[in-house]
């Protein structure tokens, strides 16, 4: 083995690290879930046991080398244990997103022509009968939960645990087989196969290796100190890279615990009794809990509330300042240490954020205020910059160098380049081998000597070295008058008020920005009960002329803002709706990862634009809706349209 | 094929089995007003056994016949080979026979996990001083029946609001916490008292899941009392059609939905 120059230690695989782990760690927790009240623990050991008899039961159900193994399902030890035996056997994993409807699925599963699924529950198992006649490689079907499921043909169908049981009779007549395939596993085998979701076209499956994901695994928890004793909630979609990255990838590398929660619902009881060390979730999940605590914070008694407010001044003043190690007054110190033990401990400790570490959050931009909120707690809360194609980690920010418009700095072992166009390009070990079945967007994507283009149009800040991003470069246009139109960054600085939980914004080519609105139903919703107004359903609550009045005071405030800065002052909205439905995957408004679909959208709405760009008062229109089983059903709505306050911009006028 | 003594087999393949209830010409009476006049029926082991009917028909009134709560004037009811003399409801409980309530009876100031946990009552045989030292057995007691309660838990998908008191909760989920308690109670019959009343489609549709899933996964003999039509003739493997106090058909949903008096009750005859 040491004849070969690639690998650490020799380790070419996932499965490779999976036997160290059971070796050196023999009595660590490695996977946890919480079943029927109580956290059921797995060691590395046991762990190992339980993959390796799931693996010869895939041998014993004929799975070959190459084959892919679709795996759907909220997060559970026994699936992300599929996805390693898989590997084990030769075959190669393909998480697919379990909220997609059937339809969706039914593209995936045959652009990899995957033989074996493994699901979680009946719901899934429904889904996959539903479309196998379209599927002509499917074969088999395992599932985990079994209820529900006693009446169905079993002549595809298989209980997880009864493969494993069959995998285990046939131990010693299977083994050889498991440990020869396993030895022909290298450093460039596939390890993984995600699919991308798609803001354009068709799903991409991105095929990454054992050296993507080992080396980016590596670098990455040598980069955040990540120590086998930090433990991990896993709840983000298994389909998504960064699940994978931190919940297989990093876990096996580093050997931290993987707990999986009870169901989505409970997500947030079970962050709180695991308090984890390390910490990954999307801007929007810090926006809920922000909206939740300030929501009880609000129905909290006077007393309380004064507390609150004065130390969570206090904390703003000089907790990011503390957490980053720079000079703090003593006498702010001791206010801060009084503030920890009546307000920022306990708040905490509610939210599940006593123990960590390092957090981080990613996907979107997150308010500058949300941001500095948690910061100032002492919560190490910092962003990243990552894609599939690069195995999450492009950019990241260094303890001690945090800010909220910044992504950081290059990752070890990535390089970055800016073109001259403004979009950025990287180039690292973990980069994607290709786009499977799809050269042509692999050589799109990816030039001969490894460069790769984002997609993301931004810069490196002089002095810090910091990567800003400014919009995905194929958004960011040109208005008719030739000034920049970069739509997300207004969008954001919108969906920083807690009210808007969703902006579009429109003005390529035209000669002033509308954009569509989605109200925050929790927030506004709590702000109605507070006022007394009542309401029936969302398309209620957003057209009442006072959510209206407020949500034109949010747009006029961001206008200003937007006409302060020289380059993107063009990009005031002059006119906006507040839409009558809010934007759904189920719909293809957004991406599974809740990321805005223009395209769709425009088209899905043109009859909206229209009336925005017309001068019209008001807009009659039906929209078409999916409902979560698949169903349609459509609503008609009149919708007001406001226009809000543009603001000139001094500089222009004064250059002219 | 129903009349066969050792059961019959579903459309969708359950088997079901020997008669484990049987209602020999009850009748009872509130004074001078016949609530059920002179019914007779089985429920056999593994079925869904429904009884409808109109408004003031005499639903309510047999199930509770049924749970021994009301004593019939006449007639007999005999439950697992024997006649059931009069007994207390705890009596009842003991044999094994759970119930949920049409206007739901929980203990509203008490978590969902504590009054899944009063269904295990029955399961529990130390003393008060032990409970209260908790010590040794009862704990070990308390361990074992807090484990029915988890599966029970897990089974109806409310771990989410396992600790939350339920005063709090939406009346769906309260109904789905009363059958958590049912069940909790490992009962031999389980009677639901319109377990569908007052819920949206989308809760029915889960609450009809619900209720199929636990006959098929512990293979529990269910009775219930329904109003929704569409539900009853999904869910229930035979149907009593009860009219002002009256037995006026029996038989499987397809038998009972082409029954002329069937018919007649729900669209409206005028009665002599």
């Amino acid at each position: 083995m040491n004849t070969r120059s690639e690998g650490v230690n020799g380790l070419l695989s996932v499965p490779a690290l999976l036997h160290r782990n059971a070796k050196i760690f023999p009595t660590a927790p490695a996977y946890r879930e919480k079943e029927f009240g109580i956290w059921q623990t797995w060691t590395w050991p046991e762990t190992l046991e339980e993959i390796e008899a799931l693996a010869l039961g895939f041998v014993d159900l004929g799975v070959q080398e190459g084959d892919f193994v679709a795996i759907i399902g909220r997060n559970r030890p026994h699936l992300y244990w599929a996805m390693v035996s898989a590997q084990m056997v030769g075959a190669i994993p393909v998480p697919l997103y379990q909220d997609a409807v059937a339809e969706e699925m039914s593209y995936v599963l045959n652009h990899c022509g995957a033989r074996f699924v493994v699901v979680g529950d009946q719901e899934q198992v429904d889904k996959v009968i539903e479309i196998q006649d379209r599927l002509p490689e499917f074969e088999q079907m395992l599932y985990l939960d079994a209820r529900g499921l006693r009446k169905y043909d079993h002549a595809r169908l298989h209980q997880y645990s009864h493969v494993q049981d069959a995998g285990r009779a046939k131990r010693d007549e299977l083994l050889p087989e498991i440990t020869s395939r396993q030895a022909k596993l290298d450093y460039d085998s596939t390890c993984v196969m995600l699919y991308t979701s798609g803001t354009t076209g068709k799903p991409k499956g991105v095929v990454l290796s054992n050296r993507n994901v080992i080396e980016t695994s590596k670098s990455s928890s040598e980069f955040d100190d990540l120590r086998q004793t930090d433990s991990i909630l896993a709840y983000l979609p298994m389909a998504w890279v960064g699940d994978f990255i931190f919940s297989v990838g990093q876990a096996m590398w580093t050997g931290f615990c993987t707990n999986c929660p009870e169901s989505a619902d409970t997500m947030h009881t079970d962050l709180r009794e695991i308090g984890p060390t390390y910490y990954f979730a999307p801007p929007r999940v810090f926006e809920t809990q922000l909206t939740t605590v300030m929501i009880r914070m609000e129905d909290a008694g006077r007393f309380k509330k004064w507390l609150f407010d004065t130390f969570m001044a206090h904390a703003r003043r000089v907790g990011p300042d503390i957490l980053d190690g720079r000079p703090v007054s003593q006498w702010d110190r001791f206010k801060y240490n009084i503030g920890e033990l009546m307000i920022y401990g306990p708040l905490k400790n509610t939210l599940g954020f006593s123990k960590i570490r390092v957090g981080y959050t990613a996907g979107e931009a997150i308010g500058p205020e949300i941001f500095d909120f948690f910061r100032s707690l002492g919560i190490n809360l910092k962003q990243l910059y990552g894609q599939t194609e690069a195995t999450v980690f492009i950019t990241a920010q260094p303890d001690g160098e945090v800010r909220s418009d910044t992504v950081g700095v290059s990752c070890p072992g990535v390089e970055l380049r800016i073109a001259e166009n403004g979009e950025v390009f990287y180039r690292s070990p973990g980069v994607f081998v290709e786009y499977y079945k799809n050269p042509e967007s692999t050589a799109g994507t990816k030039d001969a000597e490894g460069w790769v283009a984002t997609g993301d149009a931004g810069f490196i800040e002089e002095g810090s070295g910091h990567l800003r991003i400014i919009d995905r470069a194929k958004d960011v246009g040109q208005m008719a008058d030739g000034s920049l139109f970069a739509p997300k960054y207004v969008e954001n600085k919108l969906k920083f008020f807690p009210n808007i939980l969703e902006v579009v914004v429109f003005g390529n080519d035209r000669s002033e920005c509308t954009a569509f609105i989605n109200i925050d139903l929790t927030a506004v919703g709590n702000w109605a009960e507070r006022n007394n107004i009542g309401y029936a359903s969302y398309q209620e609550l957003a057209r009442h002329p006072q959510v209206m009045d407020m949500i034109q005071s949010h747009v006029e405030e961001v206008n200003a803002s937007v006409a302060q800065d020289e380059m993107l002052s063009g990009c005031q909205v002059s006119r906006f709706v507040v839409l009558h439905k809010e934007l759904d995957a189920d719909d293809g408004e957004l991406t599974r990862t809740r990321k805005v679909r223009r395209r769709i959208i425009e088209e899905k709405f043109a009859d909206i634009i229209a009336a925005l760009y017309d001068g019209s008062s008001s807009v009659s229109t039906v929209t078409e809706v999916t409902y979560e089983d698949g169903r349609k059903g459509s609503i008609a709505a009149t919708l007001e349209v406001r226009s809000a306050e543009v603001f000139p911009v001094s500089q222009q006028i004064a250059a002219q | 094929m129903l009349d066969q003594a050792d059961g019959y087999v579903t459309a969708d393949g359950r088997k079901i089995g020997s008669v484990v209830m049987e209602m020999r010409n009850i009748t009872l009476r509130f004074g001078g007003v016949e609530a059920i006049k002179d019914i007779s029926f089985d429920i056999r082991e593994g079925e869904i056994r429904a009884i409808i009917g109109p408004n003031g028909a005499g639903k309510s009134s047999m199930l509770n016949v049924i749970s021994g709560f009301y004593v019939p004037q006449d007639g007999e009811v005999w439950y697992k080979g024997a006649l059931r003399p009069p007994m207390k409801p705890y009596q009842v409980a003991r044999q094994g026979i759970a119930r949920t309530f049409q206007n739901i009876a929980l203990f509203e100031g008490m978590s969902v996990l504590d009054n899944v946990m009063t269904g295990r009552l029955t399961h529990m045989k130390r003393g008060l001083w032990q409970q209260a030292v908790w010590r040794g057995p009862a704990e070990a007691e308390e361990t074992a029946n807090r484990e029915v309660a988890e599966r029970i838990i897990d089974f109806l998908e409310i771990q989410a609001i396992r600790k939350t008191p339920v005063a709090r909760l939406p009346y769906g989920l309260k109904k789905r916490v009363e059958l958590a308690r049912a069940l909790a109670a490992e009962p031999s019959l389980l009677l639901l008292d319109e377990p569908m009343a007052g819920m949206n489609v989308e809760e029915k549709e889960d609450m009809s899941r619900f209720i199929l899933d636990v006959n098929d996964e512990f293979g529990t003999t269910i009775a219930l009392i329904e109003h929704d039509m569409g539900v009853v003739m999904d869910l229930s493997d035979r149907v009593v059609v009860m009219d002002y106090g009256k037995k006026i058909g029996d038989g499987t949903p397809d038998e009972v939905r082409n029954n002329q008096d069937v018919i007649d009750a729900y669209l409206g005859v005028s009665h002599d």
